[in-house]
């Protein structure tokens, strides 16, 4: 520990001082300029796919004759790109209701208030969420409770026979 | 002979590496006489810390995180794993301690007055590692990665939602893409386990560094303000006149009150073990129902109980708001009396948020606002009949999802009010008139119910006289 080392030798000449100075300032430059040049590459590898929307596409669901006109049934599908590795997270439910011959809804199982999962009750024909009470009526309008919005929905359609859901991100509340 | 090799050994390897120079200091600085048994939280939050870090470790030689085999890997652990049950359980209660001392280290802190000048950011880092537990907390209940994991990522991401301008971003964010999917769990292992441990290390590290530089606050005493010009000459003269060193003169305290947490953490991971595992990860599953761990079971509360419309602020800018708050307050009373016993409104703040946080606790384990999903029919005993409109309306009102948020006796939902002695509280007019339209809670069931499901279910509900006399002149509740 030698202590202050302007203390020791002769006092700096002036020049010994602006060239410091300039030193002091190179070293901080390089310095940052080395990091954003890291920096930005490494946080855009972070962020980059969140900019990235994946392609919608449309998912068979089951054959339309499967459902009986009235009903709502819980069907899955596959997301639109899942990573190789998502295994069972690359599916996603949704509620199809029937309406009548030629006409299907189907609709986000996200409750709107906070997401959760609700579930269909076919005798009361009512959705309930478990997480905080909300309840939709059974074409998705709201019946109780805290959600702010109706039931989401998926486009469907009925192409040779088979039900098809376009897929879409998870319905956010905002 | 022995003892002196190792003294000459250890002698050597100290002047070579300097360690006596470098820690000794620390070890024997002085510390107030009487800081004893009230001083111990500090130092078992970092304890409950260290124990996080070598659990967390060792749990990591298991685990995986992919969100196809982080499931089974849990299962594996805890089941199969030799010791795994105890040490998933000693992560758990680990966690669970290290938020309860927190919450008492805060709490003596703020009512002995040690936030005041000089240890402003003492104070505020210590709130970032407040911020920073919590998170730990609550992604560490994500890592489990069953069925309840994954609807709270949604829940976490529906609520980033809301933020006004980038929420949609925070929610894409929170989500890793567009649906729960291949990329959620991974972002919550990496912030579970590099980010936030290296942001808790570093914050302690300078929480610490600051406990050196400013000293450990005496107790205050009443009648003794904090004057920010002479408390650094008057702190230094009483250390000197009446400091302790910190070991082994107050560390010894420090280590039992360690040691006996740490005995009761071990005692319930091998008695009660690690919470249940719930069903696998797979987000077609619909019959969840997500909770979280109990330290955030409150915050679960909170989210049921806000007022309708008003939700947005309050979750958006509640916790900004108690962020700042907290952050401020040491910059809002730097100096003047330390002592809780000339600051009542310190108490009564400490047992506002106990009781406050307490009540939406019980209110977050009972949450009487979800419905019970699935009520066994009615027994006939309780009905009261075997056949007719009676025994059809009892039918009726389980079928149509009445039971699972009302109940009859010791039957049936919480959600709404109890109907055990409604035929005595409302009319028949009144009855069919609130089935119809419900209500703010209520469905209205006017299109669900043809004109005789509707007879039977009011001649169902006008024979539950329950063993409530009606109140002279009562009014039924509109809600």
């Amino acid at each position: 520990m030698s202590g202050n080392i302007d203390a020791l030798g002769p006092p700096p000449t002036p020049e010994e001082l602006s060239r410091r100075k300039f030193l002091e300032r190179l070293s901080v430059g390089l310095f940052a300029l080395g990091s954003v040049v890291l920096l930005v590459p490494m946080a855009g590898f972070v962020v980059a796919p969140l900019f990235k929307r994946r392609p919608e596409v449309w998912r068979a669901v089951g054959q339309a004759a499967s459902f009986e006109i009235g009903s709502t049934t819980a069907v899955q599908f596959e997301d639109s790109s899942p990573l190789p590795w998502a295994g069972v997270t690359a599916k996603t439910a949704a509620w199809l209701r029937r309406v009548d011959a030629g006409n299907f809804i189907a609709f986000s199982i996200n409750c709107t208030h906070l997401g959760c999962p609700v579930r269909w009750l076919p005798k009361a024909d009512l959705f309930m969420c478990p997480c905080h009470g909300g309840v939709y009526y059974k074409d998705g309008t709201v019946a109780a409770g805290p959600p702010p919005k109706p039931l989401p929905q998926y486009p469907v359609r009925v192409r040779g026979g088979v039900v098809e859901i376009l897929t879409n991100p998870t319905p956010i509340t905002r | 002979m022995l003892a002196r090799a190792c003294k000459q050994l250890w002698e050597w390897f100290d002047d070579r590496t300097g360690v006596s120079d470098l820690i000794g200091p620390s070890l024997k600085h002085l510390v107030p006489h009487d800081a004893r048994w009230w001083y111990v939280f500090g130092s078992a939050t970092m304890c409950a810390f260290m124990i996080q870090v070598i659990s967390g470790i060792a749990l990591a030689f298991a685990y995986i995180p992919s969100p196809n085999d982080a499931y089974l890997t849990l299962q594996f652990i805890t089941n199969a794993a030799p010791l795994g049950r105890f040490l998933r359980g000693l992560h758990y209660y680990g966690a669970s301690a290290m938020i309860l001392m927190v919450g008492l280290h805060m709490a003596q802190v703020y009512l002995f007055g040690s936030y005041k000048f000089p240890r402003e950011m003492n104070w505020v880092t210590g709130v970032l590692l407040l911020g920073f537990t919590l998170v730990m907390g609550f992604t560490g209940q994500l890592l489990r990665w069953d069925q309840t994991a994954v609807w709270s990522v949604v829940v976490a991401a529906e609520q980033a939602g809301r933020v006004p301008l980038i929420g949609d971003w925070l929610a894409r964010f929170t989500l890793g893409g567009d649906t729960v999917g291949g990329a959620t769990l991974n972002r919550f292992f990496v912030i579970h386990v590099f980010l936030m441990p290296a942001m808790v290390f570093a914050f302690i590290g300078l929480h610490l560094l600051l406990v050196l530089r400013h000293g450990i606050s005496e107790p205050p005493t009443p009648g003794k303000p904090v004057n920010p010009k002479t408390y650094r000459k008057e702190y230094k003269e009483l250390m000197e006149k009446t400091g302790k060193p910190f070991w082994p003169d107050a560390a010894w305290r420090d280590v039992v009150f360690a040691v006996a947490m740490v005995l009761v953490m071990a005692l319930l991971a091998l008695v009660l073990g690690p919470p249940e595992l719930g069903k696998p990860p797979d987000p077609t599953l619909i019959d969840a129902n997500p909770r979280p761990d109990w330290y955030l079971l409150w915050y679960f509360a909170v989210l049921a109980l806000l007022p309708h419309g008003a939700e947005e602020y309050f979750m958006v800018f509640g916790p900004i708001l108690i962020g700042i708050l907290l952050i401020a307050l040491p910059f809002m009373s730097r100096g003047g009396e330390r002592s809780a016993r000339r600051r009542p409104w310190s108490i009564a703040i400490v047992i506002m948020t106990i009781v406050m946080i307490g009540t939406l606790w019980v209110a977050g384990a009972k949450s009487k606002w979800s419905p019970d999903f699935n009520p066994p029919p009615l027994p006939e005993k309780l009905v009261g009949a075997a056949s007719g409109p009676v025994y059809d309306g009892a039918r009726l009102f389980h079928d149509k999802g009445c039971l699972n948020c009302h109940r009859i006796e010791s039957e049936g939902g919480r959600r709404g009010p109890d109907l055990s002695g409604i035929g005595n509280l409302l009319t028949r007019d009144q009855i069919i008139l609130r089935i119809s339209n419900g209500g703010h809670n209520m469905p209205a069931y006017a299109s669900n119910l043809k004109p005789d499901e509707l007879s039977a279910l009011v001649a169902f509900l006008q024979s539950r006289a329950g063993n409530r006399k009606p109140p002279a002149g009562s009014q039924p509740n509109p809600q």
